[in-house]
């Protein structure tokens, strides 16, 4: 079955040369300062799926671990192997790596998932591929020393070359494949082996996106485009409330659908299968008033007006309880002491992934029910795998995982349940075929996992002289990790890091910070989104800074340069932006807003200029000006977009995207009224990377929570009123202006 | 059975007269560079040409198209060497890629129609799609840059 599908298996010649090495051994992730790489055999205890390889003809295969959704990882990963190992790029082929988490897991993720998410991939591998790359090096130097018979200190890399310059010998990649022998132990490489910075030959020289060009003519595939012979095509109507249950199905009006072979009862839905997709897209309209739900599942009820209201009380008032989440100093006794207390209270409403790709997974079970092919776009090779393996009863090996670009993923896609493919594979089981499953936008949407309500009460204290001595920031938020991934939350610590990401102000000189957490249950699907935990609480904390530095009547930009007292690189993104933007300058009828984030050490500020309709309440942003200090730059022009696309996804956040529930049913049905940036929302976009030798820090996300605080601030030159809730729509801004 | 040409091939399909062109292309036709985003006109990943206009193909039943010149992104061009293809690939406009199709369909459009189009008739013209990862900018430039080099 599917033979004609192209196996994503490595194919090498017969004569390769194999080195397995990977990941942090367990002792030291503890610290999580330093790294090192051992053979595969020392990990597993066999000699198994390489890292790279290379064929006698000079080829290199590297294996890809991260996937493909538009960020550049499946480039830049492979990328940094070849810079150590000093491969000739022309020569490197890259393929998707099996799912084997001892050797391919994710460091950031403790090795135990294939998780791209977070921002994390190039900071997580980077030191140890960077160690694959010059061990793998190092061994074709040894094994070249020895034909050569000549010390390995005489040797030098040109691109895929070994070198002896005295004797002007040369010896490929290629050709040392052909005779060379693998240590029985990998070679140990210090720090000092690696290549300097400004050695790199392709780190930072902007390589063309292997996958980019396949992207202009239609030929990238996605899994929403594979076909597979005998395919049947499935719709699901999902239970509308998560734990909800179909009681009654109606499935005469499904049945007389030509095309439409049967309905498939799920646990958590009803399915149907079709010979063609339009038989199927019908049935899934009819589907629409066929079936009745059970009340079981906690958000029947739920209104996300009446609940973030209910936070917001909660949070603004002081005896409701609480957990301690970060404590630094005595922010409860300074803030006792303090000349002047300021206080406010924020909001953050539900919002949408909406990536462009509605989901869908095409599963071919076998007829026993005991083996599956599965091919997909995920985040979560791992979970895609587990959750498979799950609901089948089978195990791990008896899932064959085929992964492919994904139409983008912005967290949604990553969930340990998966549950996108779990409807496939039970689909495929029960029409002992392959199948197709399709969501349409309106399922994407109804069935969406959320970025979570939050409300935020802070308050801030300030001593005679008007310095910030006392920052304590209550967040009353809807659970996030333990409904996307338990596993993930039990490995965390039992701590909900996609919520609360982004409360501790890290980079600023605030002696004490006292933040915490009023922990919430809605039992409303949530997930982690682009900009997790920052993109709200940066609005917060930025806002209100803005508001401090208003009510000292000093210059927001100077109160930031302030606070960034003792971080350099921090003061430097600040100062950078501020001149890219020319800081100061009035602009007639519009204004300047300012924000910086310190998002896991990537560093960036930014700057909005805005006009405001009072009439509409609309807000209009012509200019946003970026700079940021991420590290050493792997992709440059790469990073430069995907700080433009964050500006672009944080414009949508900060004033578009608004999910909302009633009685736990989701509102939202399209792009018709779940509003998401276009062309002609979009401002000019102005980035500049401060160059660093520094570890390089992802940037998918960074400058997603400048967006809102920057336009609010804005806003609030323009008008004196502060904007406190996300998204800041027209009609909450003429609410505001009363 | 409804005919109609595809890319200069005849074609024919035997789909319901109401069925969208998109699923006729994509799922009967194999040319699955033609993207569904939404079903409803609202994001045109499923861009495409009519008689050499652009239209939502999801917005197009398959009835409307008998007799007419379809040309999907895999018709733009035989070797991706449209200058708006080679515009897209100079500026590095994809990112996760989904939306393109229907973006490049839509600039070849307006190009052909309007060889230099001014800045605020380029985003007139493309604020009919929707781009997740935020490529606007990019695709500007691309435009710019197709209708400067063509």
């Amino acid at each position: 079955m599917n033979r004609h599908i192209k196996s994503f298996g490595p194919r090498v010649s017969r004569r390769q040369f194999m080195i397995g090495a990977a990941g942090l051994s367990f002792a030291i992730a503890l610290d999580g300062t330093n790294v090192a790489t051992v053979l595969a055999k020392q990990r597993t205890g066999e000699a198994l799926s390489p890292w790279i390889s290379i064929g006698t003809d000079g080829t290199i295969t590297i294996m890809s671990a991260a996937v493909e959704m538009g960020q550049g990882t499946m480039t830049s990963l492979p990328l940094i192997i070849a810079e150590e190992l000093d491969a000739d790029w022309s020569k490197v082929k890259i393929m998707p790596a099996p799912v084997i988490e001892a050797i391919y897991g994710n460091p950031g993720f403790f090795l135990t998932r294939m998780y791209t998410s977070s921002q994390n991939a190039v900071s997580s591998y980077y030191q140890p591929l960077r160690l694959v790359g010059a061990q793998v090096r190092r061994v074709l130097l040894d094994n070249a020393a020895n034909r050569l018979g000549v010390p390995v200190a005489e040797l030098k890399t040109e691109p895929s070359m070994v070198v002896h310059a005295t004797s002007g010998r040369r010896l490929s990649y290629g050709e040392i494949a052909s005779f060379a022998e693998i240590p029985a132990q990998a070679p140990t490489i210090g720090p000092d082996e690696l290549k300097k910075p400004s050695d790199f030959r392709l780190i930072g020289k902007d390589v063309m996106r292997v996958e980019l060009p396949s992207k202009v003519n239609g030929s990238a595939i996605y899994s929403i485009d594979v076909q597979v012979p005998g395919m049947l095509y499935g719709i699901v109507v999902r239970a509308p409330v998560e734990g909800s249950a179909p009681v009654e199905v109606d499935e005469s009006s499904v049945r007389a659908i030509p095309g439409v072979m049967r309905v498939v009862r799920l646990p958590y839905g009803v399915g149907a299968l079709a010979e063609t997709v339009w038989a199927a897209l019908a049935a899934r309209r009819a589907l629409n008033d066929a079936v009745t739900w059970s009340r079981t599942g906690t958000s029947w009820g739920f209104d996300s007006e009446k609940g973030l209201d209910a936070f917001a009380a909660d949070a603004s008032n002081l005896s409701a309880p609480a957990t301690d989440w970060g404590r630094k100093g005595d922010a409860a006794g300074e803030m006792a002491r303090a000349a002047t207390v300021l206080e406010a209270t924020y909001r953050a409403d539900f919002a949408y992934h909406a990536q462009m790709e509605p989901l869908n997974a095409v599963a071919s079970v076998s007829p026993a029910g005991d083996a599956v092919e599965l091919w997909c776009g995920t985040q979560n090779q791992s979970a895609a795998v587990d959750a498979t393996a799950r609901v089948l009863g089978i195990t791990r090996d008896r899932v064959k995982l085929n992964y492919l670009l994904l139409g983008g993923g912005f967290g949604r896609r990553g969930h340990a349940d998966e549950e996108f493919i779990v409807d496939a594979v039970l689909l495929s089981k029960e029409a002992r075929a392959p199948v197709k499953v399709l969501w349409t936008r309106g399922d994407d949407i109804r069935n969406g996992r959320f970025r979570p309500i939050t409300a935020h009460y802070v308050r801030a204290g300030l001593d005679a002289s008007g310095k910030l001595v006392a920052w304590h920031h209550r967040l009353a938020g809807d659970r996030v990790t333990p409904f996307s991934d338990m596993g993930l939350y039990e490995l965390g610590g039992r701590k909900d890091f996609i919520l609360m990401a982004g409360v501790d102000l890290d980079s600023y000189d605030i002696a004490n910070q006292w933040t915490e957490l009023l922990y919430r249950d809605t039992g409303v699907r949530t997930s982690p989104l682009r900009g997790v935990g920052f993109a709200a609480s940066t609005f917060v904390a930025e806002t209100f800074l803005d508001e401090i530095a208003q009510k000292r009547g000093i210059d927001p930009v100077q109160f930031r340069l302030e606070l960034l007292r003792n971080s350099p690189r921090g003061r430097k993104v600040v100062e950078t932006v501020a001149t890219m933007a020319d800081w100061g300058r009035p602009r007639e009828g519009r204004a300047l807003g300012f924000a910086f984030v310190d998002m896991v050490g990537g560093l960036a500020a930014g700057v909005a200029e805005v006009s405001l309709d009072r009439r509409t309440g609309q807000i209009t942003v012509y200019d946003f000006w970026c700079a940021a200090d991420c590290g050493v730059q792997i992709q440059p022009d790469n990073m430069v977009a995907q700080i433009e696309g964050g500006i672009v996804y944080g414009l949508g956040l900060a004033i578009l995207g608004r999910i909302t529930i009633k009685d736990g049913i989701v509102e939202q049905t399209n792009f018709s009224d779940y509003l998401v940036p276009r062309m002609r929302d979009t401002p000019a976009m102005h980035v500049e990377l401060i160059p660093s030798d520094n570890p390089p820090v992802g940037v998918g996300q960074t400058s997603v929570p400048l967006v809102a605080p920057a336009i609010g601030n804005a806003v609030a030159q323009l008008t004196d009123i502060r904007l406190r809730q996300l998204p800041m729509s027209p009609e909450r801004v003429k609410t505001a202006l009363g | 059975m409804i005919q109609f040409t595809v890319n200069g091939f005849p074609q024919s399909t035997d789909a319901p007269a109401d069925t969208p062109l998109l699923w006729v292309l994509r799922e009967g036709l194999k040319l699955a560079g033609t993207k569904f985003g939404c079903g409803a006109g609202l994001c045109g990943a499923c861009m495409v040409h009519i008689d050499g206009a652009r239209a939502f193909s999801c917005q197009t039943q398959i009835g409307d198209v008998a007799g007419h010149m379809v040309t999907t992104i895999e018709g733009l061009s035989a070797d991706s060497s449209h200058p708006v293809q080679r515009a897209w690939v100079a500026e590095r406009v994809p990112q996760c890629g989904y939306c393109q199709s229907g973006q490049i369909m839509s600039a070849a459009d307006l190009l052909q129609r309007n060889p230099h189009p001014t800045r605020s008739e380029i985003v007139e013209h493309m604020s009919a799609h929707i781009c997740r990862c935020g490529t606007y900018q990019r695709i500007v430039r691309a435009i710019e840059r197709a209708a400067q080099e063509a």
